[in-house]
């Protein structure tokens, strides 16, 4: 069969996956010049400093706007479009992905841990949620105990304080709390517990 | 005021000014500019200084503060060399657009030549308020070193600085009244920028450092708040704990507008309590914003607070329909609400129920890139709020899909609109129950409110739309459009019909070169139009340049792409000539 004759048989014009606007009726194949049908995507150049939050920009090779051959989604994230500010989307953006993360976990609004210290007749809980950062929690948890941890260092952890503050992490180990970033450590704490510095030292020090 | 001593000098002998010259005013120098010095209205201003040549010169003398638009249009040079006496100015810079990452990085709008003209001619400044500028720490440095008299300092939308610049405000400016950053892209260096401020600095009466992401100094950030007695304004960023934010409201029960930190923390009964009469202790707070990250279980603590609110934006602060009606039923003096589509139309309706004075609403959308069967706000919460809130003048709405039938009930009901951005995030959108465009929604807008000064349009919308506004949006000066309209007709009736048309936004619309060349006689009055992902191309451009000397004609240049498109183009009106300092993907025709 030649090949003119096997393609108007299969009649691609009618299956071509096309990438248009919603709503349109006009489905006229166009000149390259008329870019009213289909949606332009460019590639944005802006250096972003936020690095968290997904770029809204699609990578794109735009200079064949209507001869679409491969299969595009339904819709496209379109540069800077809905008009919503860098600063907004990405705080949307991490509030969403604590409720995911949140969600992921099971509980769906809260994160639970035991709180422990040597000396104390019981134990506390507290939500990891709460807090959006090491110097929240630890302030909280230097308020329930009313005892202090002192200057956090990567050298020498919490020098020259009474108490130091520990969690057990998925793996079952006993961690120094303030090594890793935030959102590692709330994944990965399973509970928590306040030494006293002597002992915290020790760990330190590995 | 050594300024007018000078100008005594130069002036002319004592007998002219008494004559009458001309039909001119009999009145002294001296008289006419205390007398013109007392407008405050741009507009007024500049009508007076047409009048003739004594009033130009009174009111250029006397004129303390400036506004200019686009910092292109006119040169620091030009500027100090008519206005001699100028205590505080106002400069936008980068095209609106810019927010949403259609301008490349490094496109311009810096600062600093302007603050270098200025630390020579207006020694004295006391303000700087920048949109969407430039703005490095070598320029706040040099800020902080040039005008000792310097009170405030207000950033929005601006880049390129750090907290390394905040600190050398703080360090340096002894009669800092105000410092404003908003919405800013700033490099966050957490080093304890506030420890800046000097024990013996108390004048402080705006504080704004919301965006922040890091932790401040909170025990700076105390002793600042405690011994500056006259703060008015304290917006605090995410990590500023609920028990941190009772300390500062004991210290600070004088403030008016507050801008919580972080809403959630676990709370003892105690902690809560002494909260809730921090709030209640403060009498004058008629602006609560923040709420980064909310507990609602807290949110009664604001109760006591609520009913002297008149500006409430929770637009960070992703709450439910209940928790926002609970809210609401204490904020009857509410006139400015900003919320997440969280809320959704049953919130809507709450707000229509209990906040009848209402003047602004804007709805946020909490997943603008959400797929599928994504909630949020529709036509019926629009029209809720239409019918409980008639003094309605402002509004931005994002939804997802809209009636006209929805839009035309809503400005029947508050047909005072000045300010209406529909936002309906799918591109094209029709209206979904019948499937048709959008033209007779904002058809209805533009008769109905005939105060209409702005308008953002969205939906499927075909040349109609552009029709009705050319012919009936008389005192619309700002209009944005994206992915709208059928033909180069659809902008050549916005730019015939609408004459006090200013700002014109558009992209991804089928306007080509006999739009763009449509408005030749028009861009002289405006102050800016921007095209971008439109038919125009680089020939139509380069006509309108040669056409039109005192435009610049802009065209920014993306790699990889069709020599003979011009992409995005912005044209704006200059006394400057062309930019002097623009990057190589921008080309001036």
């Amino acid at each position: 069969m030649e090949p003119s004759i096997y393609q108007s048989e299969l009649n691609l014009e009618a299956t071509e996956l096309r990438l248009g606007l919603p709503g349109r009726t006009n489905n006229k194949r166009s000149s390259p010049e008329d870019r009213s049908t289909s949606i332009s995507i460019s590639i944005s150049k802006s250096s972003s400093v936020d690095s968290s939050g997904p770029s809204n920009a699609t990578d794109h090779d735009d200079d064949d706007d209507d001869h679409q051959n491969s299969v595009q989604p339904a819709k496209v994230q379109v540069v800077g479009w809905p008009p919503v500010r860098s600063f907004r989307r990405n705080s949307m953006q991490q509030q969403k992905q604590k409720d995911e993360h949140n969600n992921n976990n099971g509980d769906g609004s809260a994160m639970y841990v035991k709180v422990s210290m040597a000396g104390a007749p019981y134990l506390r809980k507290i939500d990891l949620n709460v807090y959006n950062s090491y110097s929240q929690l630890l302030n909280a948890l230097q308020n329930l105990f009313k005892c202090t941890f002192g200057e956090y260092s990567e050298r020498e952890g919490y020098n020259g304080s009474d108490y130091a503050p520990t969690y057990e992490d998925k793996d079952g180990d006993w961690m120094l709390v303030g090594d890793v970033p935030w959102d590692m450590f709330t994944c990965s704490c399973k509970r928590l517990r306040i030494v006293k510095g002597s002992e915290a030292k020790g760990l330190a020090s590995l | 005021m050594e300024c007018c001593n000078k100008r005594r000098m130069m002036k002319e002998s004592p007998e002219s000014n008494f004559m009458n010259r001309r039909g001119s005013s009999c009145f002294p120098d001296e008289v006419l500019e205390r007398v013109i010095g007392m407008l405050k209205s741009r507009k007024d201003r500049s009508s007076v200084s047409l009048v003739c040549k004594e009033w130009y010169n009174a009111e250029r003398w006397s004129r303390r503060n400036v506004f200019i638009g686009n910092c292109y249009s006119v040169s620091p040079e030009i500027l100090t060399r008519r206005f001699p006496n100028i205590r505080s100015v106002t400069l936008k810079g980068k095209p609106r657009f810019s927010d949403f990452n259609l301008v490349p990085a490094n496109w311009g709008a810096d600062i600093h030549f302007w603050l270098v003209v200025f630390a020579k001619k207006y020694p004295f400044l006391e303000e700087l308020r920048l949109k969407r500028m430039t703005v490095t720490d070598e320029s706040l440095k040099f800020l902080a070193r040039s005008f000792p008299n310097f009170k405030a300092i207000s950033l929005q939308n601006c880049d390129g600085f750090s907290t390394d610049g905040l600190a050398a405000i703080a360090a340096d400016c002894k009669n800092l009244t105000e410092l404003d950053i908003q919405e800013n892209v700033i490099d966050d260096k957490n080093d304890n920028w506030l420890t800046c401020f000097p024990e013996s600095f108390t004048s402080l009466e705006v504080l704004n450092f919301s965006i922040l992401h890091n932790d401040v100094n909170f025990d700076a950030l105390e002793k600042l708040v405690t011994r500056c007695k006259s703060l008015k304004t304290l917006k605090l960023n995410k990590s500023i704990t609920l028990e941190q934010l009772q300390r500062l409201l004991f210290r600070a029960p004088q403030l008016c507008e507050l801008g919580t930190g972080s809403f959630s923390q676990e709370l003892t009964t105690q902690q809560y309590s002494e909260l809730e009469s921090a709030f209640s202790n403060c009498k004058n707070l008629n602006t609560l914003s923040g709420l980064w990250v909310v507990t609602p279980q807290y949110l009664p603590v604001l109760y006591p607070a609520c009913a002297n609110l008149t500006f409430l934006n929770f637009s960070y602060a992703p709450l439910d329909s209940d928790d926002i009606a609970k809210l609401l039923v204490h904020c009857a003096n509410i006139r400015r609400l900003w919320v997440v589509d969280t809320i959704e139309d049953k919130g809507l309706e709450a707000v229509g129920t209990h906040c009848p004075l209402l003047e602004e609403l804007r709805v946020f959308p909490a997943d603008p890139f959400a797929e599928g069967d994504a909630r949020g706000v529709t036509d019926s919460g629009f029209i809720a709020v239409s019918q409980g809130c008639r003094n309605l003048h402002y509004v931005l709405y994002f939804c997802r899909h809209m009636t006209n039938a929805a839009v035309a009930t809503v400005v029947q009901n508050c047909p005072d609109f000045t300010h209406f951005r529909l936002c309906i995030m799918n591109p094209g959108q029709p209206d979904y129950r019948t499937s048709e465009p959008m033209d007779e929604a904002f058809g209805a807008v533009v008769k109905t409110c005939s105060k209409l000064q702005r308008l953002a349009i969205s939906g499927l919308l075909t040349d109609l739309t552009f029709e009705y506004i050319g012919k009936y949006a008389k005192n619309l000066e700002t209009l944005s459009v994206a992915f709208a309209g059928s033909s180069d007709w659809g902008m050549q009736c916005v730019l015939e019909g609408c004459p006090k048309l200013r700002k014109l936004e558009i992209r991804d619309c089928p306007f080509g070169n006999a739009a763009l060349l449509s408005g030749l006689e028009k861009y002289e009055s405006m102050r800016s139009l921007w095209m971008s992902d439109c038919k125009v191309t680089m020939n139509g451009c380069r006509l309108l340049a040669k056409e039109m000397p005192r435009l610049n004609v802009e065209v920014i240049k993306e790699d990889g792409s069709d020599d003979s498109q011009a992409e995005r183009v912005y044209v704006y009106r200059s006394v400057a000539g062309p930019r002097r300092d623009a990057p190589s993907f921008v080309l001036t025709l």
